[in-house]
């Protein structure tokens, strides 16, 4: 039995939740680029007396087969995994925000939306993906330009139709009857409605375009093969596992795993907060 | 006086008009009731009339002068359901004062509370928050309202209260007033006169 | 006459934010009581916001997790607890929702009908047969299968909700606003039809703010106002002045009927104040 009035922070109460996740989203973020910017140089440099090390006290996550410490390696790679997927799903949100506005604008212009955000989920998505970053020859800013042209159609579907539902809505045309502006009404009345959708729509995105990075640099395409990509550390550990040397594989592959999921909750626990009847639990 | 002269009005091009021919007169001063079965058009002909549908023939007209096109309306409808007229993310000051700053007699004659000010909609009741949209849709410069339907969802107190409010403004400002209802009781009550809508076209009762 | 449903002391708070984090009980409900018998039409109704379908909703267990409910309720003479609403819902226990958006609108009515048939624990090869008889016994052709919801009429979707309720031959039927929105015909069709259903045994809790039809079909009225019942009286008791009537709200709520006196009080009233009039 619950005392009828509680002040106390309890476990089951949501947004205290969700500002831990956020938190510590925000404290996983921080360490992943200043442990890149400290460990940076540390990453590439070879140590051939220390080859396929396991992990230990020098070398937490052990050593690759050129003596490069692992742990460098893989904050490294995170390090430019959240980069990418910052980009791209900031990229991937506005794409999608001036694509729902312009599909409000008329019937053709909406047909045409349609028809572009249905050729593009029509694809498949990972042959999309390479050929864009191969048309764009490779490189960081391909792989960035790659998951960013490629994320936006649900979002844009999903956004399209709550604009069209506002637009519609029995307050939006009291607010023109009142003789208030088209500017007032997209400031005050339909903007405001938008604003969780895109946040939530960001932070979904997000561990999106990092797997999505990943896959892209595992199978070779997008960045120069030195350069310390998850993808790539992944690909490399491929041949030595069988050998036994399985940290090659499982810590960059668990930081992945580690990121990707404490976004994907965090953008979960922020919807339930903008979702009315779940807001309060 | 507002006038409406052969509206004509369809949803659908290929489907048999909504509104026919309908011509209507309501003086300043006077409330006119309108009732009819459900689908017969109430809603749309009060939408017609306020100005948020455009007739695809006839004409409305103020004093001899058409609705204006931009700026705060003359004629002001009230909805069914105040929480679709109100948005749900604004608090109700912000709501209340959204067309005008309502002054404290008419507040006071409509018991709105200055508490509710920092509320959000769905703290208010049904009917506290069809107050909050009369109060705000009696902007100066308002001169007729439509009430659509405006206590079906009230229960009987709630709505003698919402009226006899409302009546005592609309009476004081010598505004007109279109009631729409099918509670014959209550347009009885309330209309000085009553139309009937069926299928399109308008019979005037007894 | 045994109750079907007695609903006894039942209280039910919300926990709300109060700041960013901090968090307190807000009460809706307090001290909530009433008993539904096989055969009547038990009428609850009170102004919007007063608690009404928040009781229908703690009846069959559908509050959301920020609900803290106290009191007891037994459907049966047994109480109703988690685990035996579970198993009853749908079967012995069936709501009428208050919105016709309750209906799927990707899927054909009579599919949604079937569906609830199944629930009710009806063999699959038999749900085709009942959900048939069930739309036909309330004027519904075979051409509303068919048909998804949005092509129904306002009166159409609400007796589809009526059937997919009933498909069961559930006890106790629960009816939240059943009538709203509904031109006067389908009103009293709706209100005919649930009152056939407790002349053939059924218990029925009919929630409503319309008291001048609810007293059409109603056997017995209870009054809600604030979060609380104040009183339950047999419909005949709202006749003349309402003399036969204990509580003032009740009476004031009987005499503001446009058909009655419409006559509305001085000011709105505080709970407390229409406590202490009593």
């Amino acid at each position: 039995m619950m005392p009828s009035v509680t002040a106390t922070l309890r476990f089951d109460n949501r947004r205290l939740r969700t500002l831990l996740i956020a938190l510590a989203t925000l404290l996983a973020l921080g360490l992943v680029l200043t442990g890149s910017a400290l460990l940076g140089e540390q990453a590439t440099r070879p140590d051939f007396q220390a080859r396929l090390l396991p992990p230990g006290i020098d070398h937490w996550f052990g050593t690759d087969t050129l003596g490069r410490d692992l742990f460098s390696r893989t904050i490294e790679g995170l390090s430019l995994s959240l980069w990418v997927g910052l980009l791209a799903a900031g990229l991937g949100t506005l794409v999608a925000l001036v694509l729902a506005v312009i599909s409000t604008l008329g019937r053709p212009f909406d047909a045409a939306v349609g028809l572009l955000v249905d050729m593009i989920l029509g694809l498949p998505h990972l042959v999309l993906l390479i050929l864009i970053a191969f048309a764009l020859g490779g490189g960081t800013q391909a792989v960035i330009v790659a998951v960013a042209l490629t994320h936006w159609p649900r979002l844009t579907r999903l956004l399209r139709a709550e604009l069209l539902q506002i637009i519609n809505a029995d307050y939006v045309r009291l607010s023109y009857h009142f003789g208030k502006s088209h500017g007032f009404v997209l400031f005050h009345h339909v903007l405001p409605h938008l604003m969780p959708q895109c946040l939530v729509g960001f932070l979904l995105l997000f561990p999106h375009a990092i797997l999505h990075e990943a896959a892209l640099t595992f199978l070779g395409f997008g960045l120069t093969p030195g350069q310390p990509a998850i993808g790539v550390l992944l690909a490399e550990s491929l041949r030595y596992l069988s050998a036994g040397h399985w940290w090659l594989g499982v810590f960059p592959g668990l930081g992945l795993l580690l990121t990707v999921l404490i976004f994907d909750r965090l953008g979960a626990s922020m919807q339930a907060l903008f979702t009315p009847r779940e807001a309060q639990t | 006086m507002l006038s409406a002269s052969a509206l004509r009005y369809c949803h659908d091009r290929h489907r048999d008009p909504v509104i026919d021919s309908v011509s209507l007169r309501v003086k300043a001063g006077e409330i006119v009731g309108l009732t009819g079965d459900s689908g017969a058009g109430k809603s749309t002909l009060g939408r017609l009339l306020a100005g948020l549908l455009r007739p695809q023939a006839g004409r409305i007209e103020l004093d001899g002068t058409p609705l204006p096109r931009h700026g705060l309306q003359p004629v002001q409808l009230l909805m069914q359901t105040p929480e679709l007229a109100v948005n749900p993310r604004w608090r109700i000051e912000r709501i209340l004062h959204e067309a005008w700053t309502p002054d404290t007699t008419l507040l006071e004659a409509l018991s709105i509370r200055r508490d509710w000010y920092s509320r959000f909609p769905h703290e208010l009741s049904g009917g506290e928050l069809q107050r909050v949209t009369v109060a705000r849709a009696l902007a100066p410069g308002v001169r007729y309202l439509i009430a659509d339907e405006i206590s079906s969802m009230l229960d009987a107190l709630t709505q003698a209260e919402l009226w006899h409010a409302l009546l005592q403004v609309v009476a004081s400002r010598r505004m007109g007033m279109l009631v729409i209802s099918h509670d014959a009781a209550l347009l009885s009550r309330v209309a000085n006169r009553c139309y009937r809508l069926n299928a399109g076209q308008l019979d005037a009762l007894a | 006459m045994k109750a079907l449903l007695a609903v006894d002391a039942l209280s039910l708070s919300f926990q709300r934010y109060s700041g960013w984090f901090r968090r307190h009980a807000v009460p809706c409900l307090n001290d909530v009581s009433l008993t539904v018998v096989p055969g009547e039409v038990h009428a609850v109704v009170g102004a919007s916001g007063a608690g009404k379908s928040l009781m229908a909703w703690a009846v069959m267990g559908l509050l959301p997790a920020n609900a803290h409910l106290s009191g007891t309720l037994n459907f049966d003479g047994l109480p109703l607890d988690a685990e035996r609403l579970a198993a009853l819902r749908g079967k012995c226990l069936a709501l009428i929702p208050q919105s016709i958006a309750a209906l799927d609108p990707l899927v054909r009515s009579g599919r949604q009908v079937r569906w609830s048939a199944r629930r009710a624990g009806i063999a699959a090869h038999r749900t085709p047969h009942i959900a048939r008889q069930t739309l036909s016994r309330y004027g519904l052709a075979t051409d509303v299968e068919q048909a998804y919801p949005h092509t129904l009429s306002g009166g159409m979707a609400r007796r589809v909700l009526l059937a997919m309720a009933t498909a069961g031959d559930a006890d106790l039927l629960i009816a939240d606003e059943p009538t709203t929105g509904l031109d006067p015909c389908n009103r009293q069709r709706v209100l005919d039809y649930l009152r056939e259903l407790a002349d053939a045994g059924k218990g029925i809790l009919l929630i409503t703010h319309d008291l001048q039809h609810a007293l059409t079909v109603a056997n017995r009225v209870t009054v809600f106002h604030a979060g609380t019942t104040l009183e339950t009286a047999p419909s005949d008791a709202f006749d003349g002045q309402g003399e036969r009537l204990t509580m003032p709200y009740t009476r004031a709520l009987w005499q503001a009927l446009p058909s009655n006196g419409f006559q509305a009080p001085a000011r709105e009233r505080t709970h407390e104040e229409v406590l202490s009039l009593a």
